[in-house]
């Protein structure tokens, strides 16, 4: 081994100073965040210069929080509404693209362009319609109201085909050939085969769902139904001066996801890049 | 290895149909019949409370004709002009910064991804603390001289666009960032080791090697970035409620004030279906684009 030159460290050197100035950017306002939300009532925190490191650190402003507006609840209602979506994604994406990477049947090609082009319709052009069904379906504040529009996704079929389709068709003949119903073959032989692919879609459909706001914004106007976004937007609507308050709603609400990432985060890196990007 | 489709249909040929039911209900309702029934809206004077009365071309010839409407499509356009721009570009230096195994990479590429996972609520919030007028970002720049009073990031007209575009931009540029590295990863390595050996600099390498060959996952940025931008809402709401004086209009959030403030409904649906087609617009060179790809 050579010793390290100057040469061949101040490359290295550089690339550090480019992140640090990055992760400035990108971590800096969440600590600035947090910090607010740490500062006692007695602290100015439109100090000039501000001060970085809270002088008497405290959890008040969590306290004050949580006995103002119910946030445990819409953690709660959060989780819950997340949780539901997924489940509902995985299996009915995976259902339906088996048979469209599988089974050759009458109409396959029209249905993958149909689905196809669902893809590129909006959300903002279809939310008048679906408020209007969803509250002639008396969806208005519950949760299958909150839930049911996020229930399946094109991307989420298309996503779980290229899965099936990278699966060697050897290994389902020889269940086919033994007589194993396809349902059977489904479940026991092909899901198994693809678990780093449901993962990874359940991983992004939570993403999407969790941080989800205008569908619940519309059809949500009771706090006990409320998600955290939403939570968080009526904080701060109601606190609009106490950015402390503000702040510690907000950190409350990025605790979990932030959890939820630091546990599935190779899912993310790894996922958006085998397959979530070519789809 | 045989082709998949070669499997022969063993049983019931309605087997199918049977996987396919579940998810082509909800998709149905949710998606199909809700979008055809927004253009039969954009047709009629609905507004939730009243009978939908058909009034033909009304409501189009009444975009056509709102100063509002305009206004909004030139904010949702310029966000384009400049947010696109800045999420095609720079997620591609951000990718080559950390595409190298260097000690603690791990927890740099996920503090880069961490804008992406939060809501983009919180993200408002957040800058709009940042942005206050004695807030972090202004003492940053009284203090380093740039400027000598406080901007007035989301209270100017003339400023609270671009403050909310630089919110998108964030949320957006580690989503990218993924993207780009996984187009990084496919470019062989030799490349740039002869390059070294020759003596071309890190710049060049990224004008002459990297960038020609990303230009498949830069066509896919483009596109996905463009459709993003043109759906901005969140931060709009949150920031600015798409003041002051309509300087943070969006085409999306005057979608939503015309149908949830006004109660508007077929106006509104007038302006969902010309925003999907401009959607389409976008969506096309998407398709045609990855057809490319294949």
């Amino acid at each position: 081994m050579k010793k390290p030159s100057l040469r061949s460290v101040l490359p290295l050197l550089f690339r550090y100073v480019a992140i640090m100035i990055v992760l400035l950017f990108t971590v800096g306002p969440f600590l600035w965040l947090l910090s607010t939300s740490l500062k006692s009532a007695g602290e100015n925190i439109f100090a000039y210069p501000p001060v970085f490191v809270p002088q008497q650190p405290t959890l008040d402003n969590f306290f004050r929080v949580v006995e103002s507006q119910p946030f445990f609840v819409y953690l709660k209602n959060s989780a819950l509404v997340a949780a539901l979506s997924v489940a509902l994604n995985l299996l009915l994406a995976s259902l339906a693209a088996y048979p469209l990477a599988r089974i050759p049947f009458t109409g396959r090609a029209v249905l993958f362009i149909v689905l196809l082009s669902s893809m590129m319709i909006p959300f903002q052009l279809l939310m008048i319609p679906v408020y209007e069904l969803a509250i002639s379906l008396g969806l208005q504040n519950t949760y299958l109201g909150l839930v049911l529009p996020h229930a399946c996704t094109a991307f989420g079929i298309f996503f779980m085909r290229q899965a099936f389709l990278s699966v060697p068709a050897a290994i389902e003949e020889a269940a086919i050939m033994d007589g194993v119903s396809r349902l059977r073959i489904w479940w026991f032989v092909m899901l198994p085969l693809v678990k780093p692919s449901l993962a990874t879609l359940a991983v992004f459909s939570f993403i999407a769902v969790w941080g989800d706001f205008l569908w619940p914004l519309i059809i949500i106007d009771q706090p006990s139904l409320f998600t955290l976004p939403l939570g968080v937007n009526r904080l701060a609507s109601t606190f609009s001066l106490d950015w402390r308050l503000v702040a510690a709603g907000a950190v409350f609400s990025i605790i979990p996801i932030l959890l939820f990432f630091t546990f599935t985060q190779r899912y993310f890196i790894e996922g958006a890049m085998k397959g979530a990007v070519k789809g | 290895m045989k082709p998949a489709s070669s499997t022969r249909i063993v049983g019931n040929p309605l087997i199918p149909y049977v996987f396919l039911i579940p998810a082509c209900v909800v998709l149905a309702t949710f998606v199909l019949y809700p979008a055809l029934k927004a253009i039969y809206l954009s047709f009629t004077n609905f507004n939730m409370i009243r009978q939908a009365e058909f009034v033909g071309f009304a409501n189009y010839l009444n975009v056509w004709r709102d100063p509002f409407f305009w206004a909004a499509l030139k904010n949702t356009l310029l966000y384009m002009v400049v947010v696109v721009p800045v999420l095609v570009i720079a997620p591609i230096f951000l990718a080559a910064l950390v595409n190298k195994h260097i000690p603690g990479i791990t927890f740099i590429r996920a503090a880069i991804y961490l804008p992406v996972i939060t809501s983009l609520v919180i993200s408002g919030l957040i800058w709009k603390w940042v942005y206050e007028e004695q807030g972090i970002l202004n003492y940053v720049l009284l203090a380093s001289g740039l400027t000598t009073d406080p901007v007035a990031f989301l209270t100017d007209p003339a400023n609270a666009l671009y403050s909310v575009m630089a919110v998108t931009i964030w949320s957006g540029m580690g989503y990218y960032m993924v993207i780009y590295l996984a187009g990084l990863q496919s470019i062989p390595r030799h490349l740039y080791e002869v390059a070294e050996v020759e003596g071309v600099s890190a710049w060049q390498q990224m004008i002459h090697i990297t960038i020609p060959l990303l230009r498949p996952s830069i066509a896919v940025v483009t596109v996905m970035s463009s459709i993003a931008a043109m759906k901005v809402f969140e931060e709009v709401y949150v920031m600015t409620q798409g003041g002051p004086m309509d300087s943070t209009k969006t085409l999306v959030y005057y979608l939503y004030e015309s149908a949830f403030s006004e109660f508007e409904m077929g106006y509104a649906s007038a302006i969902g279906v010309v925003l999907f087609l401009l959607t389409l617009v976008f969506s096309l060179i998407n398709l045609r684009f990855l057809r490319e790809k294949a």
